[in-house]
């Protein structure tokens, strides 16, 4: 089907569908609902929220609404833990069809009650979903009798499915953790750092931590990757934030600077690149003259010892193109530039839920020809994958089966990551990873005859 | 470090915790990709249809492709109509399908959205289709999902009464591996059928370097059409496949027959006897060979699973068979459960288990914490369920055999059949697999065995 035909991109979505031309002013149209009848890749604010508190380890985490929700989003996420494993199992409401009609208060009291009698919690979430958001439940009043009464934090988000998108409900999530770590007494002598958006997928977190160390800096809190409640609420205590996944995180760090009078630094520990840099303005931000020299002596070694190693998939991978899709605009922008790295072009890349700041900048660092798109859907990737001829794909769950029909590489980069691919180490992973599934011999046997029209 | 459940069994009201079930438009959607050149659409939030499309993605592997309506808060408050309309107008214009069957979910029930009304005001183009069913999440489970759109194919497609000389088959919320072996045992009969839904072909579709976004397989307009004019209808399973049997017979008078979905020897023969009740052909010797086989592999290995205890869960229609068939190897399932509601299934089992003179844990409408405190309290050798039943299987350090859905932890089982005799085998060799490994794995060394 529409072998050698150009893309063919709805008219409604022209305008979020970017060829890159040097020296011209091209906008992606981004933020925007999506245009009803798609086959979107995109999700909603329920799981935009729950993502984001999912790897709270000590919490439980109540998902008030049909079972589905909570079903769905059974331990998805590969977020590690070094302590409790509560946050893995599923806790619901199963509103049922009398709940709908006479409403769910009174079953999600009842579940409160519940969970209070038969566990310890330090902490307990409960998400409204759609439905929830439509009888007119008040989850905050469930919530708030709840805390007095089981003298324990019960806290809700508001994640309404249908009330905007994901990134509403990476909002939902942040005033959350603020209404957790809002009745947390000030500080005084703060030191360390917070570390927001990173959800210590395959223990990416521990990586970073682990250099944060070595050069004297001291991580206090992690939000949320193997994060508890008790430390969440330590978290005022940092002397500054550091924010990764802008995506989700933007609206907490400048909260945080805020309420708490704690400034932030943008990081990225996703490439070799990113991750000097990083660490670079980490160190500077102390102020700390021992700090910055053990800073600039870990990345002199690191980065030596890693670029040795990545020389062998340099030049083993030069030339081949990359189509990136992902949830957010700094993952993709790390991608880009990791993927360059390595000799590899991006001639496609796009995001679910990416700012118009950082299409700004992916824009600015792709080359001339690389198509740009924001909320795209299978077609389009279909289309342009083909046509860009990429031999790899970057992305999630609903990606990976797509460019294996298509006999094209896919790397992980989403929630089933089975290697870390943040900092150095993770740099490594990635090349070796892209450098595995591009060379495996599983292509070779798939009949690609739209390569030679 | 992942059990947190604790033994005492305390009474739970308005908790559930680890679910056996899920909602009814995934099992809405998987139906509807059962039909040749159908986009399934989900009308409510974008979330539910990214949900519904990674579980399905995750368990088959493949693409599961479905559109969505994507409610904003304003659709919440006027309702999903023109969301509705602009979709089926986007949807022919840009993805170009036969059918789109469009589920609801919870949100655009309980706002109240009039599918059958939107749908009759919007201009279909010639020879296209677009059928829909109420898929309430609060209603049921992922099972009466596949059962509803099932039923939508019949009440939107199937005409006639001729009684023509073939039979209908409901498979039910199978993999597409189990309708092609029911499709094989059918032919092998000579058995002229058609099969709805069929998602073999679609959900299995070969690798050819191309993207289809409607593979080959499915079951064909025609054929739905024409299912109104059998001569009866098998349907397998009281809970998926009931509903569509008894419209087909409301509809076009086609008689139905509900029997077990044929896994196991007993209810693959009970389901190749009623074939030959039905079309007075014989069991063509091909099969009696199988079957033979089948009954040979039972005779050899019977000491390695006799009285071994089993918990069993997941689906109603494949729960029900599966304990059968491990009572008829002489195991002794002593827990099973499953999460989609319905008093039917307990009868069902309590009646096998109580004639094997076993006093097991039955439940419909349950969740797995429940499992797994009855299985702390009565500790089995076996686990038999979908992915979800890996943490039971760690905590108590028990083997879990893969059957049901979804399961996301392993590959191949979509390709390869549980059902008819050969899927019995399978199941022989699951069952057999794990107990001897796991026999091996803790056997000093002295007490390790070459022959087994």
């Amino acid at each position: 089907m529409r072998l050698t035909e150009k893309t063919e991109v709805l008219k409604e979505r022209k305008d979020s569908v970017v060829t890159k031309s040097k020296g011209k002013r091209q906008t992606v149209a981004c933020g925007m609902d999506s245009t009803a009848g798609t086959v979107s890749q995109r999700a909603c604010v329920y799981c935009g929220a729950r993502v984001v508190l999912n790897p709270i380890t000590d919490a439980y985490h109540i998902v008030h609404g049909p079972v589905g929700c909570a079903s769905y989003t059974w331990d998805i996420r590969g977020s590690l833990s070094s302590g409790s494993e509560i946050y893995r199992n599923s806790f619901s409401t199963d509103l049922r069809e009398q709940d709908i009609i006479f409403g769910g208060e009174k079953k999600l009291a009842g579940a409160i009650d519940e969970i209070a009698q038969a566990y310890k919690p330090s902490v307990i979430f409960v998400y409204s979903t759609c439905v929830v958001g439509v009888i007119g439940d008040d989850i905050d009043s469930v919530c708030k009798d709840a805390q007095r009464k089981l003298n324990l934090r019960v806290i809700p988000v508001r994640s309404t499915g249908f009330a905007g998108n994901k990134s509403s409900g990476y909002r939902a999530a942040c005033d959350a953790i603020l209404e957790l770590i809002g009745d947390a007494a000030p500080v005084q002598n703060r030191q360390g750092i917070n570390f927001l958006g990173d959800f210590n997928l395959a223990a990416e977190q521990w990586i970073v931590r682990d250099y944060f160390k070595q050069i004297g800096v001291k991580m206090q809190t992690a939000i949320t990757g193997d994060s508890t409640s008790e430390g969440l609420r330590c978290a005022i205590k940092a002397s500054f934030n550091i924010v990764q996944c802008a995506g989700s995180m933007h609206h907490l760090a400048r909260k945080m600077e805020e309420k708490y009078n704690i400034p932030y630094i943008s990081v990225s520990f996703y490439g070799v690149e990113d991750t000097a840099r990083s660490l670079r303005a980490i160190a500077i931000k102390t102020g700390n003259d021992k700090v910055i020299r053990k800073s600039e002596e870990l990345i002199e070694k690191k980065s030596s010892e890693t670029n040795k190693r990545l020389d062998f998939f340099r030049e083993h991978l030069a030339g081949k193109k990359a189509a990136i899709y992902v949830g957010g605009g700094f993952k993709a922008i790390s991608l880009m530039k990791q993927f360059a790295d390595i000799g590899i072009t991006a001639v496609i890349v796009g995001t679910q839920t990416g700012l118009e700041k950082e299409y700004e900048i992916l824009h600015e660092i792709a080359d001339n020809g690389t198509i740009i798109l924001d909320d795209s859907n299978p077609f389009e990737l279909e289309g342009f994958i083909r046509e860009k001829q990429a031999d790899i794909l970057v992305g999630g769950v609903k990606e990976r089966p797509l460019a294996y029909k298509l006999g094209v590489a896919f790397l992980d980069h989403n929630h089933e990551r089975k290697h870390p691919l943040a900092g150095f180490e993770g740099a490594l992973n990635f090349a070796q990873e892209a450098y595995n599934t591009i060379n495996s011999p599983v292509w070779r046997l798939i009949r690609k005859d739209w390569r030679d029209t | 470090m992942l059990d947190h459940t604790p033994k005492r069994i305390t009474n739970r009201s308005a908790l559930v915790v680890n679910p056996a079930k899920t909602c009814q438009p995934v099992g809405a959607m998987y139906a509807a990709l059962g039909i040749h050149g159908c986009l399934p659409h989900s009308h409510g939030s974008q979330g539910c249809c990214s949900y519904h499309r990674m579980h399905l993605a995750r368990h088959f592997r493949e693409p599961a492709m479905a559109s969505t309506s994507s409610f904003t808060e304003g659709t919440a408050v006027f309702g999903g109509r023109s969301n509705l309309e602009e979709s089926v107008k986007n949807i022919f214009a840009i993805y170009d399908p036969d059918v789109i069957a469009i589920n609801t979910t919870c949100l655009s029930e309980t706002i109240g959205d009039d599918i059958s009304s939107i749908i009759s005001d919007i201009e279909i183009p010639e020879g296209k289709h677009v059928i829909f069913s109420n898929t309430p999440s609060y209603q049921g489970s992922h099972i009466t999902g596949f059962s509803n759109m099932v039923r939508a194919m019949v009440t939107s497609f199937a005409q006639g009464s001729a009684r023509d000389d073939f039979i209908n088959i409901i498979p039910g919320f199978i993999d597409p591996a189990d309708m092609r072996e029911i499709k094989r045992i059918t032919s092998l009969m000579g058995i002229h059928f058609v099969m709805l839904p069929d998602a073999s072909g679609v959900v299995d579709a070969p690798n050819t370097g191309r993207y289809e976004m409607y593979p080959k397989g499915g079951t064909r307009i025609e054929e739905l059409i024409r299912a109104g004019n059998a001569k009866v209808t098998i349907a397998f399973g009281w809970f998926a496949s009931a509903e569509g049997a008894y419209a087909l017979e409301r509809k076009c008078g086609v008689t139905p027959e509900i029997i077990q979905t044929p896994i196991g020897i007993e209810a693959t023969d009970e389901f190749i006897m009623q074939l030959v009740r039905m079309t007075g052909k014989s069991v063509p010797n091909e099969l009696e060979e199988e079957r033979g086989r089948l009954v040979d592999i039972m005779t050899d290995t019977h000491f390695h699973f006799h009285g071994k205890k089993a918990a069993v869960f997941g689906d109603p229609d494949i729960v029900i068979p599966v304990t059968q068939y491990l009572l008829s190897l002489g195991m002794k399932p002593v827990h099973i459960l499953t999460g989609t509601p319905g008093e039917y299934f307990v009868k069902k089992i309590k009646k096998m288990t109580d004639k094997a003179g076993l006093n097991s844990r039955v439940k419909a409408a349950g969740d797995l914490m429940e499992l797994h405190q009855w299985i702390k309290n009565e500790p089995v050798d076996l686990i038999i369920g979908n992915t979800y039943g890996k943490y039971i299987s760690k905590a108590e350090n028990i083997p879990l055999i893969r059957i049901g859905f979804p399961i996301l932890d392993r590959s191949v089982q979509t390709y390869l059949p549980i059902t008819g005799y050969v899927g019995a085998m399978r199941i022989i060799e699951k069952i057999s697999g794990v107990l001897l490994d796991r026999q091996d794995a803790e056997a000093s060394d002295e007490d390790l065995e070459l022959v087994m």
